[in-house]
């Protein structure tokens, strides 16, 4: 039979057209996939990434990052602000520092009164394996060489050997 | 009636206590007489202190709403296992908790330490028996858990819902018996340095007892991680939080003075330096206490603070770890020094081990207190968080684990530094190939991930290189007998390495690779993550014994295979009016699955945070491990030997016993 | 014997850190905004939003400015003090109604008395982030120039305002 492309056409759109219709009446079967929680994710992850470093002022023991209490949730969306507006991320932490002081900081910044904190580990580290290495050696001066004879070294394997006991 | 027994239980207790220390200082024409009075005051101690405790848990579960400090921390509907809980939850209970497992650890001590002369136990009871004074001075002076309140309230103030979990059943007991476990290296210590009698008999009997603490220590810190993980919501496992790194200090010095005691017991060198070790391990502990209870550090775990208690305990750790500290600066230098040793041996590497491990655990004290010391020096306020522990602590462990495959190769007194590096040459391949491969085959490659890997598989493959070695060159005929002739002490020693080894692996692996995505779903949406497909099925409303839940449904399937479902909850705790979240978590070997249900945000959708986690279950794997090493070790037969053999005199070794090195059994007491 | 006293030694020095630490408040934020120029700001007015004030408009005498909202508790409790001192007459306070809807605001002025020449209405928060307020009360001192020149953080006590704020109010005034 001959085709005619109108008619076809048309009742090929008519049935898409129900057959969307009926989908959309029936929620159950749209399964979407989750959208992310916020609209750009990216900006979402390096605002997370600066309060991830920062402490909240209200839940002390927790980062700006972590925390639910409503000045953080201010200060995240400032931070969000700031970001789009081109700030760096140290020009963010800056700004937090100029209101809220060096507490803000979870990673101290380097100050003539944080280099004990910085490099005091090392500094020990360093003067604790010197100092080891002093001590190991005198230890090993102090302790005289003694070469065992020959009979001494059988008398050796003979203990050590009866020490493994009947086996 | 009960509470005021109780009450009464303690004073009595402290009596004895003050009987039990007597009896360890006495000298004199009647020093026998009191030093038999030891073990008694210390068993009547702890029967008096357990009928305290007894009569407080009874106040709590009989909602007994007169005494206060069950008012501020326990409600009528608190499920009954939770009341017993709530007995440590706040300042008051937890410290009886304290004296309640100190008083466990004193009878330990007066039952297991029958081969000891009566004045050696007595002293050491003594010592114990003063800190259990100090204790029980400061429940009874400040921190009273029978205190009454009266009128009586109506109901309680609940349990803070956090607190209202399977882990904070099990995880203050665990860490307690830790922490107040190594006061038991510490009273030996101080016994030895009293008498003069620091030798490698004392570090023999110290080092059962310290192995045990250690290990309850492990299995508590394990505890609070995986805790925090699956309670808090937002996936972290350690947050270098003032009380995390209050229970860190003592496990890092009471590991150095496990590898220090074996020393001292093997080789009878470092003698001061155990000493040293064991006066600072409970020192930390005392600190821990200092910190978590005083207010001078802001803490998410600290109780609520009282000055007057800030400064009672205060005064009690100076007086107790500057005496101690004051007895070790007047008798170490008498203490003659120990065998020698090459600059490549057995003892340099545990030596290095000990400094390595002292200078981290500085490093995080210096990082805790640093805060508290600027801002008494006027020099402003700061904070000292994760980025800087963990900028400063790796570092500094990284050399120590990489000498935790050289040093159980090592031989005692003088190795050979071409000979070690010829057996671990096949380490070492295996280690640096796994640094490349395992990062590309997981998903991607950075320095960090690459040097974990590297360090872990390097620790494992040292650990196989030397069973493989100790093994073959064992005389006895036949694998079987050959793997028996092993001593606890060595698979225990190998079973901990690895469990660092695995350790590594976890956090490193969840450090690298864990995914996290917030959401908001619809019921029917799914997400994808990898392989994983986690559909959302809504929420429903939900009643708990005493709280109300918004209850979601999520379904998990792997490449259409339906694995599990998983039920997270917000909470309100209707006692409180408190808000909280329960994640839902489906673990498994190689990765958890993470979910934790956020805010609704309008009427059919909800936000979810969902995490992938590969690998995490190796963190907390990693510490049982080494736990379980420190239990292989203390079941090690020369201890049950030495049980036996109860007339024999007290086990001298030689010095040089190198049979431990050699693989063969340790040569048992009755030889002797 | 030099060698063994170290250990004493270091330990002397933490206890007497922590001896001092007993006396701290570690939990409090001091302001890093005293001795510096207060921010600038221009909010409008509680109850006449039409108007706005400026930091500029209050240069040349010495005034506080008092963080408060209706939703705070502890508001509640420095607010008789607060109404002293502004009966007093001493020095003008201005209150900064923060992170509140303004008709509660008007209500609770109008409920418990309102000691303000005026309020501003900061309804964001964004002026109050500005001032590194971390909680509610706090109180700014802020001198002719427009310096800060002290903060007090939590409720105003009539010990605080008698023994620390209005001495430095009357050295600012000359």
């Amino acid at each position: 039979m001959a085709e005619d492309p109108t008619w076809g056409h048309g009742w090929r759109t008519a049935c898409c057209l129900v057959a969307l219709t009926l989908c959309g009446l029936c929620n159950g079967v749209r399964a979407r996939e989750a959208q992310p929680l916020v609209a750009d994710p990216e900006m979402q992850a390096r605002v997370m990434a600066i309060a991830a470093e920062l402490r909240c002022l209200v839940c002390q023991n927790e980062t700006l990052a972590a925390s639910q209490s409503a000045l953080a949730l201010d200060l995240r969306k400032q931070i969000e602000q700031q970001l789009t507006r081109g700030a760096s991320a140290q020009q963010v932490r800056d700004y937090m520092v100029e209101r809220y002081g060096q507490f803000v900081l979870y990673r101290p910044a380097l100050h003539a009164s944080t280099v004990l904190l910085w490099f005091g580990p090392f500094a020990l580290l360093a003067g604790v394996l010197v100092g080891g290495w002093r001590m190991l050696r005198r230890s090993a001066q102090a302790a005289p060489e003694v070469a065992l004879s020959d009979a001494e070294h059988e008398r050796a394997r003979r203990l050590l050997r009866a020490a493994a006991g009947p086996r | 009636m009960i509470p005021e027994f109780g009450h009464f239980a303690l004073i009595l207790a402290l009596a004895m206590a003050l009987v039990q220390s007597a009896a360890g200082f006495a000298r004199g024409r009647h020093a026998a007489a009191w030093i038999a009075l030891a073990q008694p005051a210390a068993r009547a101690q702890c029967l008096l202190v357990a009928i305290a405790f007894g009569a407080l848990v009874h106040a709590f579960v009989q909602n007994d709403f007169s005494v206060l400090y069950v008012a501020q921390h326990s409600n009528s509907m608190l499920p009954t296992v939770y009341r017993v809980t709530a007995v440590w939850g706040g300042h008051e209970g937890s410290i009886l908790l304290w004296v309640l497992i100190l008083a466990g650890w004193t009878l330990a001590v007066s039952i297991f330490s029958q081969q000891q002369d009566d004045a050696t136990v007595a002293r050491v009871l003594g010592v114990m028996g003063l800190i259990s004074c100090g204790f029980l001075l400061f429940t009874l002076l400040t921190s009273n858990p029978f205190a009454r309140l009266l009128p009586a309230a109506a109901d309680g103030q609940d349990l803070t819902p956090l607190l209202q979990d399977p882990g904070m059943v099990i995880h203050p007991p665990m860490l307690y018996m830790g922490y107040v476990g190594f006061v038991v290296a510490f009273a030996f210590a101080v016994a030895a340095l009293i008498d003069g009698r620091l030798d490698a008999s004392w570090a023999r009997w110290s080092r059962p007892w310290t192995t045990v603490a250690w290990c309850f220590l492990t299995c508590g810190i394990a505890l609070g991680s995986f805790w925090a993980y699956y309670e808090l919501g937002w996936g972290g496992w350690w947050f270098w939080d003032p009380v995390e790194n209050a229970s860190l200090m003592p496990w890092l010095a009471g590991t150095a003075l496990m590898h220090s005691l074996a020393v001292t017991e093997k080789r009878g060198a470092f003698r001061n330096w155990t000493a040293l070790l064991a006066i600072v391990a409970f020192a930390l502990s005392l600190l821990g206490t200092f910190l978590v209870r005083s207010g001078v550090l802001s803490s998410v775990h600290a109780f609520a603070s009282d000055p007057k208690r800030g400064v009672f305990i205060l005064a009690f750790l100076a007086l107790v770890v500057g005496g101690s500290l004051a007895l070790f600066a007047w008798r170490a230098p008498k203490v003659g020094r120990g065998a020698g040793f090459d600059p490549v041996s057995r003892e340099s590497m545990l030596l290095a081990n000990n400094l390595l491990l002292l200078v981290a655990c500085a490093a995080v004290m210096l990082g805790t207190l640093y805060p508290l010391i600027i801002d008494a020096l006027g020099l402003g306020k700061l904070s000292v968080g994760p980025p800087y522990f963990e900028a400063v602590f790796v570092p500094i462990m990284a050399p120590a684990l990489f000498l935790m495959g050289v040093g159980p190769l090592a031989r005692w007194r003088r190795a050979g530094l071409g000979d070690l590096a010829r057996r671990l040459r096949w380490a070492l391949g295996v280690s640096a190939l796994s640094a490349v491969i395992a990062p590309l085959a997981l998903g991607r490659w950075t320095p960090l991930i690459g040097f974990g890997l590297m360090l872990a598989t390097w620790i494992a493959s040292t650990c196989l290189v030397n069973l493989a070695s100790r093994i073959r060159a064992h005389p006895a005929p036949g694998w079987r007998a050959r793997f028996a002739a092993q001593s606890g002490s060595y698979y225990g020693m190998l079973v901990a390495h690895f469990g660092v080894a695995v350790f590594i692996v976890g956090a490193t692996i969840v450090g690298g690779y864990a995914v996290e995505r917030d959401v908001r779903m619809a019921p029917g949406d799914t997400l994808t993550l990898g392989a994983y497909v986690v559909r959302f099925d809504g929420v429903r409303e939900q009643r708990g014994p005493n709280y109300v839940a918004a209850r979601g449904t999520l379904d998990i399937t792997r490449n259409g295979q339906p694995l599990t479902v998983l039920s997270p909850e917000r909470r309100l705790y209707t006692a409180s009016n408190t808000p909280m979240t329960e994640t839902a978590i489906y673990r498994h070997f190689t990765r958890d699955l993470y979910v934790s249900l956020g805010e609704p945000l309008g009427p059919n959708a909800w936000s979810l945070r969902v995490y992938y986690k590969p690998f995490v279950g190796w963190i907390w794997g990693g510490c049982l491990l080494m736990a379980l090493g420190g239990l292989l070790a203390v079941l090690d037969r020369r201890y049950r030997a030495l049980r036996h053999t109860a007339a024999a005199p007290r086990p001298v070794p030689l010095p040089g016993d190198d049979s431990i090195a050699l693989g063969l059994p340790a040569v048992k007491a009755a030889r002797r | 014997m030099k060698r063994t006293t170290l250990p004493l030694l270091v330990f002397g020095v933490l206890v007497a850190f922590m001896a001092a630490g007993l006396t701290l408040r570690p939990t409090e934020v001091p302001s890093p905004l005293v001795g510096k120029a207060a921010p600038p700001f221009t909010l409008p007015l509680l109850g006449a939003p039409g108007r706005t004030l400026s930091a500029s408009d209050l240069r040349g005498k010495v005034w506080l400015l008092n963080v408060w909202a209706s939703w705070c508790v502890a508001c509640r409790l420095e607010h008789p003090t607060v109404l002293d001192a502004a009966k007093s007459g001493a020095v003008p306070i201005y209150g900064l109604n923060y992170k509140d809807k303004p008709a509660d605001a008007l209500r609770w002025l109008g409920r418990f008395g309102d000691p303000y020449v005026a309020s501003l209405s900061d309804v964001d928060g964004l002026v109050g982030i500005d001032f590194g307020v971390y909680g509610v009360p706090e109180t700014f001192v802020i001198d002719k120039a427009g310096v800060v020149r002290h903060k007090v953080i939590g409720p105003l006590t009539p010990e605080t305002l008698r023994d620390t704020v209005m001495p430095l109010v009357r050295r600012l005034d000359g």
